[in-house]
């Protein structure tokens, strides 16, 4: 990354932001397992993405999720919905027992977001390659409304496969979407393989490029690149702005790093205990 | 057609409502996808181009930008083609509209094979079958240019995903514009006890022609104007069957999983009596003159006079 950064970040806010993730796997681990299914590995890789937004980033107010000035957030790679359901737990937005029942029948969490149903979900997704273009419509009425709210989706790199994505990547640069702020989790993963064997999509900060986006590269692990990609997109005028953050799908529990074993199939009660060891005590 | 009626344009009243909606109503956007001056979209872009947004054509995007303006409080109106803005983009219809209850209203023209010479790829006949099936969907198919109006005023009262489905001609005004319009409620606009004639969008004037020339066979047919598919007017079609014993539906439509269908599972369960329905047989369309498809896919006054004599009939 280049230009002169402003470190966003003191040791206490790395501190408390990687003890959140932490906190945040943990969930995401004994949801998956709670309910025997559902996605981890594509869940733990945004992670950090999803402490950082919803911990520093968002201008939102989980007593009033409907506040208008409020800034959106669109899981577009739906399926992540266990993270999400953790950092909306932690954010006061649902109770944290409720996480537990994630997938059960006649609960509010289900299996990929619904908005009509859990308090803090922006749109109802699952189906891939959605969000971009929801999160133009809402960019759009805030500039029609003249409000200073931005909008934020998380795709997955699989989605990138998907041609509506490309479809709004074009209308995003076309209307000036400069409120507009993408992270690609670029975990190398698909749900068939790697991204790279399946439907390669290289070069992609090129494609983003060529569509007329403002482009970034970072660790998307790495919190303090996280903020300051972020505040740079903010600082970006005339365009939208891509965040291409690299990623390990399944972070934070060795046997399920950098494999595609646990993108749709959750831990059982043994891996449960494993992953919840290495992901360590939380000390919030 | 009768020599009286006057021949209206849907799409330009549909493109007039929005500017008059526009006017008092700053909730209001409109997308299309680069056929507004076919869909008469363009009207309400030349009045308030701040609030129309051209996609292009991507009627996925459009669709899910729809979605994303009705989650910020906006009243969407998203139009095209009615082949591109059902088939093209089902999933984000689904997803991102009926299953959250997105307040877009789909608003889309040339449907049926009296889209003429553009051919089968352009002539959906299997829309209101799509659209009909969702969740949440409010499926309505306006007679003629005063309900297009009618239609159009009512829907933006309320925040309920809708699908209206108009077509690219000219057709007869029959409603009266005084005549409130309702969702879901179908008005009897011609009495009669022997047999009911339940017409949907153009198949209505068809079916009152089809009903004077009964007339003539000492036939008394009753007519029904069904402009909403769904919620449908069950009571209104019990009631007929009830009373006149013999039912024929007509649309512009396959005859799969139209109107037809839909009143044939209602009688079924409620009211059994003789009933046919007209309509575009489960096949492709073709280049032609709308008139000409029209009288070889079995469209006419005809063909509705002789599914009568059908079912009266097997009446008993």
């Amino acid at each position: 990354m280049g230009g002169k950064l402003v470190d966003l970040l003191n040791v206490d806010d790395i501190t408390e932001l990687t003890e959140r993730a932490k906190k945040i796997r943990q969930h995401i681990i004994k949801m998956t397992n709670a309910a025997g299914s559902g996605h981890p590995g594509g869940s733990l890789s945004a992670v950090e993405i999803l402490v950082c937004l919803y911990f520093r980033i968002l201008k939102h107010n989980p007593k009033e999720p409907h506040w208008p000035e409020r800034d959106r957030f669109i899981l577009s790679k739906g399926h992540a919905a266990p993270a999400l359901y953790a950092v909306l737990a932690e954010s006061g937005y649902i109770p944290i027992e409720e996480l537990m029942t994630l997938r059960k029948l006649g609960c509010r969490l289900q299996g990929h977001p619904s908005m009509t149903l859990t308090p803090g979900v922006e749109m109802s997704t699952g189906s891939l390659g959605h969000g971009l273009a929801v999160a133009n419509g809402m960019a759009l009425a805030a500039k029609l409304d003249r409000k200073l709210n931005r909008t934020y989706v998380l795709c997955g790199d699989g989605e990138m496969d998907v041609g509506e994505i490309w479809e709004s990547a074009m209308l995003a640069s076309h209307y000036k979407l400069d409120n507009v702020t993408m992270y690609l989790d670029r975990n190398m993963l698909q749900l068939d393989g790697p991204t790279e064997k399946i439907m390669s999509i290289e070069p992609i900060a090129d494609k983003w490029k060529a569509f007329g986006w403002h482009v970034q590269e970072i660790d998307g692990h790495n919190m303090r690149e996280i903020m300051m990609a972020t505040e740079h997109a903010k600082n970006t005028h005339g365009k939208p702005s891509v965040i291409i953050c690299h990623t390990v799908k399944g972070k934070g529990v060795s046997f399920m790093e950098g494999t595609v074993h646990f993108h749709g199939k959750a831990p059982n009660k043994e891996e449960c205990a494993k992953a919840l060891e290495e992901i360590g005590a939380c000390r919030l | 057609m009768k020599s009286d009626w006057k021949m209206e344009s849907q799409r330009k009243v549909y493109g007039k409502s929005l500017v008059e909606l526009g006017k008092t109503r700053k909730d209001i956007v409109v997308l299309d996808a680069d056929l507004s001056s076919s869909t008469q979209t363009a009207m309400f872009a030349e009045v308030f181009p701040e609030r129309f947004f051209n996609v292009g054509i991507a009627e996925a995007n459009m669709m899910d930008t729809a979605a994303g303006f009705a989650a910020s409080g906006k009243t969407v109106f998203a139009s095209t083609f009615a082949v591109f803005g059902t088939g093209r983009c089902y999933d984000q219809i689904r997803q991102s509209i009926a299953y959250p209850k997105m307040n877009v209203k789909i608003v889309v023209t040339h449907a049926g094979i009296t889209v003429g010479g553009d051919g089968a790829s352009h002539q959906i006949v299997e829309d209101i079958a799509l659209m009909r099936v969702l969740p949440h969907m409010t499926v309505i198919v306006p007679a003629d240019a005063p309900e297009t109006r009618a239609v159009i005023m009512k829907i933006a009262e309320n925040k309920n995903p809708t699908f209206v489905r108009i077509g690219r001609s000219d057709v007869p005004t029959i409603t009266d514009p005084d005549e409130n319009f309702e969702i879901g409620k179908a008005p009897v606009i011609r009495d009669g006890t022997d047999v009911t004639l339940i017409g949907t969008g153009i198949m209505v004037s068809r079916c009152l022609l089809a009903a004077e020339e009964l007339k003539k066979h000492k036939i008394d047919a009753r007519v029904i104007n069904m402009s909403t598919i769904k919620p449908l007017d069950e009571k209104v079609i019990v009631k007929a069957a009830r009373e006149t014993g013999a039912i024929v539906t007509a649309e512009e439509h396959s005859i799969l999983e139209g109107l037809g269908s839909a009143v044939a599972m209602t009688l079924g369960e409620n009211a059994s009596v003789p009933m046919r329905r007209v309509g575009i047989p489960d096949i492709f369309g073709e280049s032609g003159d709308c008139e000409e498809l029209m009288e070889k896919y079995g469209l006419t006054a005809e063909n509705i006079v002789e599914a009568t004599h059908e079912v009266l009939s097997r009446k008993k």
